[in-house]
């Protein structure tokens, strides 16, 4: 073969298309280096069949033990029949101390450099409920004259503006009326986080990083098992505890306890009791997303 | 409101709980619900702390009994201000209350509180005395909305623990008192400082 001009362009050609797209598709290989087989075929949540949940469960154990060398249990705890979980929070007395969205910090294992919590506090000027005058970064001490404080999560919306974004139906509403994330189906588009106008989804921008004595072993598959980088999360009204009869973690902290919870479908219950007895408001209610969590004043 | 009263004989405790003073729980009042409700009973209403410290470091607690059960006791001062031997030191901000309005002492017998009737309850049943004057608070404590609580949303499910009202209050200067708060979150949104703390600076 003799090297013509024309033989020589289409091999120097062909190598420089051959290294770009090498070149373009590396960040790919990091991608898939933290990303086993199994994962990558694990179905939508929904989808699973039993088996193929506790396979997945199975894995996801074992990847903590790995990663974060400790022992833990991720259970996928299914609604109760017969209830929808509501929050009712007094604001008369909520003093603004944060150990609502500490407790969340530790019950859902989230990254610890960025002290990340589902509840975000907005302190507020008495008399308005202009969240333009709120600031969540108050470091003085509390509660401030002249101030009321509002803490903010989840509002597992009836309604929900979030889930019906999701390109990909990694997040949805379930019976109990919690709205959760498939923190294997997210693609992190953050639509969702867009979508909602509580500001109460969280993106992990990094994966999370706990030391393995802080990681809480006890886990739900929806809830706060650790989640991986790039994902969606959000409150679940501790659903790994919830719908096990306990109490969330965040109302379990408060030391004023201005938090109410309970089962809205339970005419008995004390949440229903708030509802009848206490001059309750949603946020936003202009909206239209019918908030399951409820605010009220004493007076 | 009809409360059916258990009484539960929980192991005493070494500080020297009298037959007044046993710790108490409720049922739900709403019947359906199988799961105990137990108020907490915090050691100082049956004991206070002394000077001196155990080997933790922490102030060992004398029984009221301890002291009241066997000796003559004063007649109980006005205020605070009265007192000369015993309970020195003791912060009072509770309105226009005076000592005798909640406290009675009895030669020889543990203290007790006196409700606005004249009837005398153990320094236990606390909650009692509180409810006179905060009855919108009382209610909304035995609903399920003020106070707090752990354990299970649905009786049940399982059993609860509510708090006393002196675990939160301090009966003699009621007034919470200002805390630091928690860290707040570093999320990536710039920190808005509030006008208030820019004109200051």
């Amino acid at each position: 073969m003799t090297p013509t001009r024309r033989r020589t362009l289409k091999v120097l050609g062909a190598t420089l298309g051959a290294s770009a797209f090498a070149y373009a598709m590396e960040p790919l290989q990091a991608f898939t280096n933290n990303l086993t087989l199994d994962e990558f075929l694990q179905g939508h949540f929904r989808e699973l069949t039993p088996e193929a949940l506790a396979a997945a469960i199975a894995r996801l154990e074992a990847e903590t033990r790995e990663k974060h060398g400790r022992e833990v249990t991720i259970r996928a705890d299914l609604p109760i029949e017969g209830v929808e979980f509501g929050y009712a929070l007094n604001l008369s007395i909520c003093v603004g101390c944060r150990k609502c969205a500490e407790a969340c910090h530790i019950e859902n294992n989230h990254d610890r450099a960025s002290n990340n919590s589902y509840i975000r506090v907005f302190e507020m000027k008495q008399g308005s409920m202009d969240f333009e005058n709120g600031h969540a970064d108050y470091e003085h001490a509390v509660p401030a004259q002249d101030k009321f404080y509002l803490p903010v999560q989840c509002q597992q919306c009836d309604n929900p503006p979030c889930t019906k974004v999701c390109p990909v139906e990694a997040t949805w509403q379930e019976p109990d009326g919690i709205v959760v994330v498939d923190y294997n189906w997210c693609i992190g588009c953050r639509y969702c986080e867009a979508a909602c106008p509580y500001h109460a989804r969280r993106f992990n921008w990094t994966a999370p990083e706990i030391a393995s004595e802080d990681i809480n072993p006890n886990q739900g598959y929806l809830s706060n098992r650790i989640r991986p980088q790039g994902v969606v999360e959000k409150c679940t009204f501790c659903l790994h505890r919830t719908r096990r009869g306990e109490l969330p973690a965040c109302l379990e902290a408060c030391p004023t306890g201005a938090r109410v919870f309970g089962n809205l479908l339970d005419p008995n219950s004390e949440i229903r009791w708030v509802l009848a007895n206490k001059r309750v408001f949603v946020l936003k209610e202009e909206l239209g997303t019918r908030p399951r969590f409820f605010y009220f004043f004493d007076k | 409101m009809s409360l059916r009263v258990l009484v539960l004989m929980l192991p005493l405790s070494a500080t020297g709980c009298g037959p007044d003073d046993v710790p108490r729980s409720f049922a739900s009042q709403r019947g359906s619900a199988s799961g105990e409700v137990e108020i907490n009973v915090p050691a100082k209403l049956y004991s206070i702390e002394s000077d001196r410290l155990d080997p933790l470091g922490r102030p060992i607690r004398i029984a009221c009994a301890t002291c009241h059960s066997t000796k003559e006791s004063a007649v109980v001062p006005q205020s605070p201000a009265d007192l000369q031997d015993f309970h020195m030191g003791l912060a009072f901000d509770h309105g226009s209350n005076r000592c005798a309005s909640c406290h009675v002492s009895e030669p020889r017998r543990a203290p007790e509180l006196r409700l606005a009737d004249g009837t005398h309850v153990p320094m236990t049943e606390a909650m009692q005395l509180c409810a006179q004057c905060h009855g919108p608070q009382y209610r909304d404590y035995k609903a399920g909305a003020h106070g707090g609580m752990s354990g299970s949303w649905d009786l049940s499910r399982g059993n609860r623990r509510r708090n006393n009202c002196v675990d939160c209050h301090d009966p003699h200067v009621p007034r919470t008192p200002a805390v630091q708060p928690a860290a707040r979150m570093r999320d990536r949104l710039p920190v808005a400082v509030p006008p208030a703390e820019e004109a200051a600076r």
